[in-house]
């Protein structure tokens, strides 16, 4: 089922990762296999701030194959090796558990294709986000439980997006968890809830394009379609809109990039979405529960209809 | 009225001889009592007096907890409760088999007052996907917008959205009204069976889609038509009831009717034919 919630707070900041804890430990019922949370933080915007997993969370429910931890310390000094070869500087390291770490990293480039490349040829890498303001963080169980793990309850932000997952088309596993990096775009994500029945056909135009996927779930071809779009000059609302049509299936998606949010629902309006939009603030989620989460008053939320693309900036 | 949660297992039926098993467990199964004339209530419903009232804070309840204690109201007699902070609970509501007066001051979540027969409700918010789903009877008013399968097959009852709604509204209805205020998604009266459907304002793709029987009317711009739903000539009786409705429903009452559009079944589909099915599978 999966139930999804974003919010974009529009000319101040707030505490982003708390208000998305919330909103997605509202919707656990629709799926708890796995959480993950797209927030953009303040910055000072002059590093990058990489997201990577060296392995997967092997813990109860998962589907991942068990590894020693040993691999995990050795595939590290390969990425810190690949990034001082590249003339990448890891200006500050945190590792919250064995397999997830985040580097900010003072890096010139506007290209982060060939960067990419790089990092994730080292097996069993993942970037999971690379931007100056965004940083996705996703790992199993229920929205509460990745929060505490990665102490997201005091990230102060503008704007985040985040997913509940209930595995159905791939495995229990981080790397089908969502959100996805619009790879190889800086500080762009996207989470989504539906079904894609054109997902082999899209992956194999989009990998001959030079596009690449890290997992099977259908989800991440929103996030490489747009990126595709972006990368040959398209604005995201733009992609957003060719999506509606080269996407076949049902589907309620968001998307975010570093000063914008969006969303898109499908012809059918099969997948649910309520929103609410003031001048301030703008919060949907797959269920009104999870906009009541941060805004317990009585308000005034309404469904999107069929084939309706819209785009916020902070 | 014979409230069948005091009738002894050891009907009048069994003592007859009609039939000998015991039923238990949460099984609702009413047996015949040919004592009593007519019985129009339900297993477990109550007579409540409207001028008696309360209000019910729910805040801190969950969607079971809030129901259970309606039912304990009604038990007592309470004939109109005012629900107090619902907060878009899931799950408000349902199953009221009962005369009552039940007024929301908020949002509901999803199948608010499903499978209901017989209230009157007032939702001073908006609802969820799957409002009032399988109604019989009574009336529910939502002032605000209502989310996608507004009011799925329902067989009865009068169902009002001053707002607007999302798609698949009266999906597979067997009867009843549906009123919309505003505009309605896709697939609005989707595989409808029976009963009527009025909106004032546009209509998305995909109207009446195979749509068996019933009626649409629509007062503004239609996105387009479904499979089988076609156009049908507006009559000076389809007016005078429109504008009855409208009156009723406190919604639209100066609305030009006569500028609505009609919408049935053009009853092409291949199920009306005249083949059995056994002829079908033959001519497969």
């Amino acid at each position: 089922m999966c139930g999804i919630a974003g919010l974009i707070h529009r000319g101040k900041s707030s505490n982003v990762g708390s208000e998305l804890q919330g909103m997605l430990q509202a919707l656990k019922h629709r799926g708890e296999d796995s959480t993950g949370y797209a927030l953009y933080g303040d910055t000072d915007g002059k590093n990058f701030i990489m997201r990577f997993k060296v392995g997967e969370n092997v813990g109860e429910g998962s589907s991942s194959v068990m590894e020693d931890v040993s691999v995990y310390d050795e595939r590290k000094k390969i990425v810190d090796e690949t990034l001082a070869e590249m003339g990448a500087k890891v200006v500050k390291e945190e590792r919250t558990l064995p397999y997830s770490l985040r580097y900010e990293i003072d890096y010139d480039t506007k290209d982060l294709l060939d960067f990419s490349q790089r990092i994730e040829s080292i097996p069993g890498v993942e970037i999971l986000s690379m931007g100056k303001s965004l940083e996705v963080i996703k790992d199993l169980g229920n929205a509460k439980m990745v929060c505490d793990r990665y102490s997201l309850d005091k990230v102060v932000g503008t704007h985040a997006i985040g997913h509940a997952r209930m595995a159905t088309e791939s495995g229990v596993d981080i790397k089908s968890a969502h959100p996805f990096w619009g790879y190889p775009f800086s500080d762009v994500s996207v989470v989504h809830n539906g079904q894609l029945t054109n997902y082999w056909n899209n992956r194999r135009v989009l990998e001959n394009k030079g596009m690449r996927f890290m997992s099977e779930c259908d989800s991440e071809l929103i996030a490489v379609y747009i990126a595709e779009k972006m990368r040959h000059g398209a604005t995201l609302e733009e992609g957003m809109k060719e999506s509606l049509t080269g996407l076949d299936g049902v589907f309620t998606y968001f998307v975010a990039t570093k000063d914008s949010l969006g969303m898109a629902k499908d012809t059918m309006a099969a997948k649910p979405l309520v929103l609410y939009e003031s001048d301030d603030l703008v919060a949907m989620g797959s269920e009104e529960i999870a906009i009541r989460s941060v805004l317990p008053q009585e308000i005034d939320t309404y469904d999107p209809f069929d084939g309706e693309v819209k785009v916020w900036q902070i | 009225m014979a409230n069948l949660k005091t009738v002894s297992k050891k009907s009048k039926a069994q003592s007859m001889g009609m039939h000998t098993e015991v039923l238990t467990g949460r099984t609702q199964q009413k047996f015949f009592n040919p004592d009593e004339a007519e019985n129009f209530y339900y297993f477990g419903t109550y007579d409540v007096d409207f001028n008696k009232r309360t209000e019910l804070d729910v805040k801190d309840m969950t969607a079971p907890e809030a129901n259970k204690e309606i039912d304990n109201l009604m038990s007592q007699g309470y004939g109109t409760i005012v629900i107090k902070n619902p907060q878009g609970k899931h799950s408000l509501g349902v199953g009221i088999l009962n005369k009552l007066n039940l007024i929301f001051e908020g949002s509901l979540g999803y199948f608010g007052m499903g499978s209901c027969d017989g209230p009157i409700v007032r939702i001073n918010g908006r609802v969820g996907w799957s409002c009032a789903e399988n109604l019989m009877a009574g009336k529910v008013v939502i002032e605000k917008n209502a989310g996608s399968c507004f009011g799925a097959a329902i067989r009865g009852g009068d169902l009002i959205c001053k707002g607007s709604v999302g798609a698949r509204t009266g999906i597979d209805m067997k009867g009843g009204t549906i009123i919309i205020g505003g505009d309605a998604g896709a697939f609005t009266g989707f595989m409808m069976q029976r009963g009527r459907i009025i909106i004032l304002g546009d209509v998305g793709i995909n109207l009446g889609d195979s749509m068996y029987d019933g009626t649409i009317f629509v007062g503004g711009e239609i996105g387009s038509y479904g499979s089988d739903a076609v156009d049908a000539e507006l009559t000076k009786s389809d007016q005078d009831w429109l504008k009855r409705k409208l009156k009723v429903a406190e919604i639209g009452e100066n609305f030009d009717v006569s500028k609505m559009k009609k919408i049935v079944a053009g009853k092409k589909l291949w199920n009306y034919d005249n083949l059995e099915p056994t002829e079908k599978k033959g001519a497969i």
